[in-house]
């Protein structure tokens, strides 16, 4: 029975001399790897090349800021109750005066720590904040001789100052734009 | 007195040309090892090595450089003695290989000529048999004194495989011999000048001889004797360091060397194609060094081939190689040679 019309016939006839002194089928593989020298390469050089992510991709977490460089964060724990993988952990604190410029509410993350050798990198911690304060950006996490290493803390999470450091800032930002999602603003 | 000086100056103009052949053939194959991998990349669509120096032209200095700097291990159960003299061995016949090539027109000075070649012997191609069948004991005693299985498996794979083929070789090589008439290399380069180059007579002869040439250098498709997946690494496997480096090179330079031979057998040796370069004019020298490009352009062609082939096609089987050698190559080199006879005395009739 004859399912599809690609079917080949397989020829099972024995070699003749010529043929199995494999010459010419030796010459065809040749010119096909000839061809294959002068095709386009397939490879991406690295460190000068980049290969571009999907818009969707997720990698690395930021915590963030707002414009005028206040920690979003508010220590809520929710994005720690979302994560499957349980690698976030984080100590709350209250804002006592003269914080203002740095923590945009009363409560903030005096800690906050991703495990990223747990981390599944499934976004779930940007969905399940309601202040936008962290989010995956479009960088992966660098090698590391120790697990240690890849505990990340608020030092390595922490967007830069968007005020002090615009120009870091913008770089880490990628093509989010942090004005048309912050829906939660407070009420000053 | 005369005669002294003339002798020592006669030293010293071989042992300059001997120092800056074995240089030639390190340099060679040092950059034979880089085309490999650089024409390895460009047949699999890859770049191959790009970031040392630039298009990675000094990748053989740290390849090396890695070598001599890798620990030197002796297994305990080794014969120490043997597993030294295995590489030497391998790396010496290697070297020896290329006296009697001739590399360039001889240069005609005033004070006579000096020929661009270590040793015209009458017997010049017989040596480089000779020698090529010395090789196989590189491989012999390196496997055997590993004590190692696989590299015993190995060892008896490779000599044998060296011997089956070096009778189709020198059965292709005899036909050649018919035509020129001489053993000696720079006579048959000179046949050639005069009368053409050897392929267009020989162009069975030389596909032979091309086939046994790889299969003496255990390059791919007839590497068994480093079958890097059945063998793992074959008869070089306990070696390391620049033990294990000298397996390698030697490898390289015996790919230079049989190309060279090949060159001067078959491709008119340095005669430059086409033209009667005897009408130009040129000064001697300038005419020896146009002579010696040509032969390492034709050199570099047929190492290209060498890789080219390597990249192209798969290991045979072991039966399947000797069944190669015995019942193919040897039949047709025998066909070659009685034909290129009877052809030969009809014309002479």
């Amino acid at each position: 029975m004859q399912l599809t019309q690609r079917a080949k016939p397989v020829d099972r006839s024995p070699m003749t001399f010529l043929e199995s002194l494999y010459l010419w089928n030796i010459i065809k593989g040749m010119g096909i790897t000839l061809k294959h020298m002068f095709l386009k390469k397939a490879t991406i050089q690295y460190p000068e090349e980049k290969r571009p992510f999907s818009p969707v991709f997720r990698g690395l977490h930021v915590l963030n800021r707002d414009a005028e460089g206040r920690e979003n964060c508010t220590a809520c724990g929710l994005c720690a109750v979302a994560c499957p993988a349980e690698a976030i952990t984080m100590e709350a604190a209250e804002r006592v005066p003269g914080e203002e410029k740095l923590y945009r509410e009363e409560k903030y993350a005096a800690k906050y720590e991703i495990n990223m050798l747990r981390c599944i990198f499934c976004g779930l911690c940007e969905e399940a904040c309601p202040k936008d304060a962290i989010y995956l950006s479009q960088t992966f996490a660098p090698a590391n001789y120790a697990r240690k290493g890849f505990i990340y803390g608020k030092q390595e999470l922490l967007i830069p100052h968007p005020v002090e450091q615009p120009e870091a800032y913008q770089k880490a930002l990628g093509d989010r734009q942090p004005a048309s999602r912050n829906q939660n603003q407070p009420v000053a | 007195m005369v005669i002294g000086a003339v002798t020592l100056w006669f030293i010293l103009e071989k042992v300059i040309l001997i120092a800056s052949i074995i240089g030639l053939s390190f340099f060679i194959a040092m950059y034979t090892t880089l085309a490999e991998r650089k024409i390895a990349g460009w047949m699999q669509d890859r770049h191959g090595p790009n970031r040392a120096g630039p298009f990675g032209i000094l990748q053989p200095l740290a390849d090396g450089g890695k070598l001599f700097f890798k620990e030197e291990i002796t297994p305990v159960t080794s014969n120490r003695f043997l597993f030294l003299l295995g590489p030497a061995l391998a790396m010496i016949v290697a070297l020896v290989t290329s006296t009697v090539i001739p590399w360039g027109a001889p240069v005609v000075t005033s004070t006579g000529i000096i020929s661009l070649q270590v040793a015209d012997v009458d017997m010049g191609i017989l040596i480089v048999f000779s020698v090529v069948s010395v090789g196989v004991y590189g491989i012999m005693i390196g496997g055997w004194a590993s004590n190692n299985k696989f590299s015993l498996l190995a060892a008896i794979r490779g000599a044998s495989q060296m011997v089956s083929y070096e009778l189709p070789m020198s059965l292709a090589l005899i036909a050649v011999l018919f035509m020129t008439g001489s053993l000696k290399m720079s006579e048959i380069v000179s046949y050639q000048m005069a009368n053409g180059w050897n392929i267009i007579y020989q162009p069975l002869g030389f596909l032979i001889f091309f086939i046994c040439a790889l299969a003496e250098c255990n390059r791919t498709p007839f590497d068994l004797p480093e079958a890097e997946n059945e063998l793992n690494f074959g008869y070089h496997q306990e070696y390391s360091s620049m033990k294990l480096g000298f397996y390698l090179f030697a490898e390289y330079i015996n790919m230079f060397v049989s190309s060279a031979v090949m060159a001067t057998l078959f491709l008119g040796g340095y005669d430059i194609p086409f033209v009667n370069e005897a009408n130009w004019g040129l000064a001697p020298w300038l005419y020896s060094l146009i002579s010696f490009s040509v032969l390492m352009a034709k050199v570099s062609f047929l190492l290209f081939v060498f890789i080219w082939i390597r990249w192209t096609i798969p290991r045979f089987r072991y039966d399947q190689l000797m069944n190669l050698g015995w019942r193919k190559l040897i039949p047709l080199a025998l066909f070659n040679m009685v034909l290129s006879a009877a052809i030969l005395l009809w014309l002479k009739s």
